[in-house]
């Protein structure tokens, strides 16, 4: 059938099994738009308050569920606000499709009004971009644009669809669904080798990534972690993948990461890396990092072997069928004086932990953990508050931490507790400190307007509190900037955008709060006083290693 | 550090090189030479790339480059088993007491002469990246007016290429 390029957009959008995308109208996108208000029925437009935060809620929407999120926007400003949203999903693998609106192609180039050179601007935060220029080839770059997206490394890849191309006409015919591609052909002979380094060691240690996620392969983990007596440890984008509870999982490693898990990780002498990247904020001073350790690493990017750490075995291969071959060729085998030391950096753990009573910020993540449903998301923006919910939060269920790992882009939280909630028609949760949460709040117009059951716990301590740990460590506490001390009151906030909320300064008001937060209908605000002086810790210090592990302040 | 040379298989759209070269500027790897020219297909264009590293640093580019869409083969090639030259244009001032000798030079380098002026002569010398090099430092005695040069372009020695010919 003849159609015009929005409307040709649009069909390809829902063919390609996408029925909501998160956006923001304005001059250049409006074809699109009035196909999209034709096709209604079949394809849900969320309106956010600005752009960035329709990118953030179509990651969220993607992180939580495993789909591509698409996210819409006119040319200029509307597409300059997706670049941080863009960078953020690029940064943490997640598979997003963005579409910008431009300037008609013969006024390209000519700086008209709200004209940007977006596929340059995001050349180096996007898997790949396009700009289409003839709309007969429009329904296959989006159908190449999904396929981008979500094969191999997941990934941001952006569509900018200039005016004319929007109105121009041509035949379209649906196609289906296309599928990612996984890359599969594993060497067997680099594999047997990488079994029997395994085979050899007395001190295995299984470490994986946001790539299990997306390979869904906690059983087969799970069934290595068994198979060869092994403890298992993550990176941030790794967690809710495996349950917090395992018994053999030690929860995550790296600058702030649990006790036992780094300290195993620096004991292993062999550490299965699965679908991760050793990232600065994982392996501290490189040169000291797990010395004893031969590295078998798994990765769908081969441009992550080696990259940063020498692996001994580096394998490019989707995470799920290499463990499916490599199972077999591991032996059975008990590690008993492997796993006593793991018990006992275990007590050492238990021994440092945190156990005052009262509103800590610790005790208040453990209250929160009992409203959690199974299913239910929790996002989190960046700084303090973060750490303490990647270190205290119970997760039963994969995709369910929804945080920028990579940017640590503070402002993502709201935006994408919004996306995972409507993605998973789930009550979700935002665990935000009161430096994050003012970088997006505009977007509680959006939780209220599409009644998104949203439950917010600001960990309100009047300070940027990470950067302030830092000053407080390395910078002789010149605190500089970091006492924000804002008069918002946050309660008030909530009502005015239409939800309701309440201010909280002791534990039992917390747990009150947290009861009607997750019986109310819509936008629940919790302000959460918490000390100005609380640490994130264990802490490793920038460029440092184990050994330089701080595990308790003077305090 | 060792300097390695890399042919790149590319789609022949705008844009793509810019793919390329983004790519080793937000990585800070330093190219010493380029060139881009088409092939013997149309949908292809050939980007010789010289850059100096340590070997990881090697493999690093060429898995970044495999990452490109618009990428189609990448092959390293090395003095052994390829050939390569590049072209110089030098203009040299045409001086009395200099004219003899810097004829001398270039007649024992086979450089020939593009243009011949009042005031300059214009040599063209191709070869590999040492004999450019080593013409270039001996005009250094004499006064050099401006040097372009277009950077290695390199082929396989024997029957095999870089890609499979039967694919177009």
């Amino acid at each position: 059938m003849l159609l015009t390029g929005a409307d040709i957009l649009v069909q390809t959008l829902i063919e390609q099994g996408c029925d909501v995308v998160f956006g923001y109208p304005g001059g250049q996108i409006l074809n699109v738009y009035d196909a999209l208000y034709k096709n209604s029925d079949k394809i849900t437009h969320v309106l956010t308050a600005h752009e960035q935060g329709a990118a953030h809620a179509a990651d969220g929407y993607a992180r939580a569920t495993g789909k591509v999120g698409v996210v819409i926007s006119t040319s200029g400003p509307g597409a300059t606000n997706l670049v941080t949203g863009i960078a953020t999903a690029f940064l943490d693998s997640v598979p997003l499709v963005a579409i910008t609106g431009n300037v008609p192609t013969t006024q390209i180039g000519s700086d008209s009004f709200q004209e940007i050179d977006i596929t340059g601007i995001t050349l180096p935060i996007t898997k790949h971009n396009y700009f289409v220029t003839d709309v007969n080839e429009l329904a296959d770059t989006v159908r190449e644009a999904f396929c981008l997206a979500s094969s191999g490394r997941p990934g941001p890849v952006l569509i900018d669809l200039p005016k004319d191309v929007q109105l121009a006409k041509c035949q379209y015919t649906s196609k289906p669904h296309v599928l990612a591609t996984k890359k599969c052909d594993v060497d067997d002979d680099l594999l047997a080798q990488a079994a029997e380094c395994i085979n050899n060691s007395s001190q295995p240690y299984i470490y994986f990534g946001g790539g299990l996620v997306s390979s869904q392969a906690q059983d087969e983990v799970l069934a290595l972690a068994d198979k060869i007596d092994a403890p298992i440890g993550c990176s941030m984008m790794g967690l809710s993948a495996i349950s917090s509870t395992h018994p053999r999982f030690l929860g995550m490693q790296g600058m702030h990461g649990h006790y036992a898990s780094s300290i195993a990780m620096d004991h292993a002498d062999c550490i299965i890396s699965l679908g991760c990247r050793f990232n600065d904020r994982v392996t501290g001073n490189k040169s000291k990092f797990a010395p004893h350790a031969k590295i078998v690493h798994i990765d769908i990017d081969k441009a992550e072997l080696s990259k940063t750490i020498n692996a001994v075995y580096g394998i490019q291969a989707d995470v799920k069928s290499t463990l499916q071959k490599l199972l077999p060729l591991v032996e059975q085998k008990q590690r008993p004086e492997w796993q006593s030391m793991i018990d006992d950096f275990k007590q050492k753990e238990i021994s440092y932990q945190d156990k005052r009573q009262g509103l800590t910020p610790r005790n208040a993540i453990l209250t929160l953990n009992k409203y959690l449903g199974e299913n239910t998301p929790v996002a989190t923006d960046v700084g303090q508050h973060q750490m303490w919910s990647a270190q205290n939060l119970c997760f039963k269920h994969s995709r369910r931490f929804i945080s920028s790992g990579g940017l640590g882009t503070m402002g993502f939280g709201l935006s994408a507790a919004i996306g995972s909630a409507i993605g998973l028609k789930e009550r979700s949760v935002l665990i935000t400190g009161d430096g994050s949460f003012d970088m997006s709040l505009h977007e509680l117009a959006t939780a209220v307007s599409y009644n998104v059951p949203l439950v917010v716990l600001i960990m309100n301590n009047g300070v940027l509190g990470m950067v302030r740990q830092w000053q407080t460590l390395f910078f002789d506490k010149r605190y500089s900037n970091t006492v924000i001390d804002r008069k918002t009151n946050f309660s008030a906030l909530a009502k005015a955008f239409g939800g309701d909320g309440e201010r909280v300064e002791n534990i039992n008001q917390l747990d009150k709060a947290l009861q009607k937060a997750f019986a109310y209908d819509g936008v629940y605000i919790i302000d959460c006083a918490i000390d100005k002086d609380e640490f994130v810790l264990p802490m490793l210090p920038p460029g440092g290693s184990v050994a330089d592990m701080i595990v308790k302040t003077g305090r | 550090m060792k300097r390695y040379t890399v042919a790149v298989l590319v789609n022949n759209q705008y844009g793509v090189l810019n793919r390329v070269t983004s790519m080793f500027r937000r990585r800070q790897f330093n190219i010493s030479a380029l060139t881009v020219s088409e092939t013997e297909t149309s949908k292809l264009s050939r980007i010789t790339v010289v850059f100096e590293g340590e070997e990881s640093v090697k493999q690093q580019i060429i898995n970044q480059l495999y990452k490109l869409p618009d990428v189609y083969s990448i092959k390293e090639l090395d003095d052994k088993t390829s050939v390569s030259c590049e072209l110089l244009l030098i203009k040299m001032k045409n001086e009395q007491n200099s004219r003899e000798d810097i004829k001398t030079a270039a007649d024992a380098f086979d450089a020939t002469i593009m243009n011949y002026s009042k005031d300059s002569v214009v040599y063209q010398l191709a070869g590999d990246t040492q004999k450019i090099d080593d013409f270039i430092n001996l005009m250094r005695d004499y006064t050099i007016l401006e040097i372009c040069r277009t950077g290695i372009v390199s082929l396989e020695k024997g029957g095999s290429t870089i890609r499979k010919v039967t694919n177009f």
